[in-house]
């Protein structure tokens, strides 16, 4: 075991990727000998040089687009965007041409394109840097989506998502960065050197996890709120209620059946995420909760999340997004409805 | 100017008036050096075969059998001189109007059929072809033109002096020039030196806008800001267009960098069948260009030179009339694929939200199977 913060934990299987694969490329905008914004990539241009490591003219369109033709000669391109709401540039190429050429070939062609994107609030940043766009990419078929909350996944699941054949947008809870825990680098490793290693990576990186076993609530979170659905837990336990947390590491796939299994012992389901709840993620989870477990809730699923309002001004961040007073009067609601 | 469209034919490259005679130009003579009189008839029959083709897709639009069609007529010598340049280690990214090229690269032509039945999306194999799918959201595709061009590069495939050395090709049209993401693939492939012609089809419209709404200058002007060479080309001359396109490949396979054309054409027909140019353009307009025809000139040339014989004209014109009946028989004969295949390939790997959806449509048309049964 080693410690990590989730940004070196990044770093780090960015490099083990490139190490494994010569075909593995990062491309982005101040990547190189900056190391990117958020140091993600810091290093990396020094050790494997500007061809593999590649500072791109400033237009997001443009990097996904020419991964995506760099791809069909069998390159793996890792893109980083260097903020959350400079994606839309490259909204047209991720939705009409990422997701869909593989498609669009019946499978002749595979686009294994990774791309990374620092998402979500919470650090007093100016306008279009601190957004949650995963329920607009969620919606196109096609694309993978993913989000870690912790060292352990951010080391494993940025190698699954390279190693993926499908394009992966890969969500990074960039308030989380910092964060440290103990990551194992060993197993994911094995994962990708053994048999079928593209089959049992992506399939274990479209699946949820118990965070924490509980008996009263199923609370749902991904990528920057698992920490606040935790926090949250432990506080509802010292007033005698015990909440499951489910991370659920990707959205699409979104890992249903384990929220199902959950809701079906708790009877009450809470989700919290920082994007607006209309649209959202939670409404889709919510709708599959009703679906599949109707008779076995005691409440009506609720959410907790962004308002349908954009991202306020930093001063205002921490009244839109979900706090504990707000998981936890939602736990209160659904406990006593 | 307006009668005969809105940008100025100034300095184009031409090697063949509009009558057929051959003119000198100083440049480009060369690049036409190796096109003997075989070669010619081979353009002038590939021409033919491929409007012929287009006609016969124009009358099964028309008949119901298509939901759509794009013609390409006008266009042939634009495609096709350019087409015949190409060699098996080039690669082309087409828009959606580029049958000639795809029948330069060996797709069997009533295969693009199957896209306008309805069937699939992409319809032949793009790496057996050296020819990308069809791209219909205009200038997307110039990217990836560009990515692939940067991965040929580090792949060893440029500018070695071998006969391996390879080019990419991007074939777009005068609207999309406007588009950001044409911008944007001549910014990745002028600093990245990527082995990349773009090679515009100024047909003179996007769908009703006449090229004077992209541009007030021609568009091969834009080359410039990027600082890539470019030529503008007489795109009803196959000569010509054949000459600039060997210009322009030999450039980029050396390793030279990106290279931009703009063959000066028309779109003789409509956009799509959907469309009726009667509202947006005169005919003397469309008379105008009648005389610029590009086969005729092309015929008229080799007939000069008495290197078109009967006995060539009658056997395309029998390949032509064997061509048609052969696509009315293939597209008749096409059922519509297996429901089921609408959700493959959506993924490489399973997905869950397919798998259940898929699932459960398979159980909801069984219960009609089920209920058939015991009716």
């Amino acid at each position: 075991m080693t410690t990590m913060t989730l940004a070196g934990a990044i770093n780090r299987g960015l490099r083990a990727a490139m190490d494994r694969d010569p075909k593995v490329l990062l491309m982005g905008e101040d990547i190189g000998q900056l190391g990117g914004v958020f140091r993600v990539t810091d290093g990396l241009w020094k050790d494997f040089g500007g061809d593999r490591v590649m500072d791109t003219p400033l237009a997001e369109s443009g990097i996904v687009g020419t991964a995506i033709g760099m791809a069909m000669r069998g390159y793996r391109s890792v893109i980083e965007i260097q903020f959350d709401g400079f994606i839309f540039p490259a909204y047209d190429q991720i939705t009409t041409q990422l997701a869909k050429m593989h498609y669009r070939s019946q499978g002749l062609l595979t686009l294994p394109i990774v791309i990374r994107v620092p998402f979500a609030g919470g650090i007093g940043a100016v306008e279009h840097h601190s957004e949650s766009p995963e329920a607009l990419f969620a919606h196109t078929a096609g694309l993978r989506i993913v989000s870690p909350a912790t060292p352990q996944d951010a080391y494993d699941m940025i190698q699954q998502a390279i190693a993926s054949p499908d394009p992966v947008l890969f969500l990074e809870p960039k308030a989380r960065y910092w964060d440290k825990g103990e990551v194992d680098v060993s197993r994911v490793a094995d994962q990708l050197e053994g048999e079928h290693a593209e089959a049992a990576a992506t399939a274990e990186m479209g699946r949820g996890r118990v965070a924490r076993e509980g008996r009263d609530v199923t609370l749902v979170a991904y990528g920057p709120t698992v920490r606040l659905a935790l926090q949250a837990a432990e506080l509802a336990a010292a007033e005698g209620t015990d909440i499951e947390v489910v991370d659920l590491r990707s959205i699409s796939p979104l890992d249903s059946d384990t929220v199902v299994r959950s809701a079906k012992r708790t009877g009450r389901v809470v989700v919290v995420h920082e994007a607006p709840t209309a649209f959202g993620s939670g409404a889709e989870l919510s709708a599959r909760v009703t679906e599949q477990a109707f008779f076995h809730l005691h409440a009506p699923v609720l959410r907790v999340g962004g308002f349908h309002a954009p991202y306020p001004g930093s001063k205002l961040e921490h009244d839109y997004l979900p706090n504990l007073d707000r998981v936890l009067d939602a736990v209160d609601r659904v406990m006593t409805h | 100017m307006d009668a005969h469209g809105p940008l100025s034919d100034e300095g184009l490259v031409r090697l063949l008036t509009h009558t057929g005679e051959r003119v000198s130009h100083p440049e480009y003579d060369a690049y036409a050096a190796d096109l003997d009189a075989t070669a010619l008839r081979r353009m002038w029959h590939d021409m033919t075969v491929v409007r012929g083709f287009d006609h016969e897709a124009t009358s099964l639009q028309r008949q119901g059998e298509l939901g759509l069609w794009v013609p390409s007529l006008g266009q042939e010598a634009a495609q096709i001189g350019s087409g015949h340049a190409l060699r098996d280690s080039d690669y082309v990214f087409p828009s959606y109007r580029e049958h000639g090229v795809a029948f330069t690269r060996g797709v069997d032509l009533p295969e693009i059929l199957r896209i306008f039945r309805g069937l699939q999306h992409g319809a032949w194999d793009p790496s057996a072809h050296g020819f990308h799918l069809y791209t219909l959201v205009i200038g997307a595709h110039s990217l990836h033109a560009t990515g692939y061009a940067m991965a040929m590069d580090r792949d060893g495939l440029v500018g070695t002096g071998q006969d391996t050395d390879g080019a990419v090709v991007c074939y777009f049209g005068d609207g999309a020039t406007s588009q950001g993401d044409v911008s944007e693939a001549m910014v990745f492939a002028a600093v990245h030196h990527a082995p990349v012609v773009f090679f515009v089809q100024n047909n003179q419209f996007a769908i009703s806008e006449p090229a004077t709404r992209q541009s007030r200058v021609p568009l091969a002007q834009r080359g410039a800001g990027f600082g890539i060479p470019s030529v503008r080309v007489d795109g009803n001359d196959a000569l010509a267009c054949y000459a600039v396109t060997q210009w322009a490949l030999r450039q980029a396979r050396s390793g030279a960098g990106p290279v931009l054309i703009e063959a000066f054409t028309y779109r003789m027909g409509a956009h799509t069948t959907s469309d009726d140019p009667t509202k947006y353009r005169t005919k003397a307009d469309e008379a105008y260009w009648a005389e610029r025809d590009p086969i005729a000139r092309l015929e008229a040339y080799l007939r000069s030179i008495g290197e078109l014989p009967d006995d060539a004209v009658d056997a395309a014109a029998a390949e032509v009339k064997d061509l048609g009946r052969r696509t009315r028989e293939a597209v008749k004969g096409w059922e519509a694929p297996p429901v089921g295949t609408m959700f493959e390939h959506v993924y490489a790997e399973p997905h869950a939200t397919v798998a259940a959806e898929r699932a459960w449509f398979e159980r909801y048309e069984r219960s009609f199977a089920d209920q058939e049964a015991h009716a």
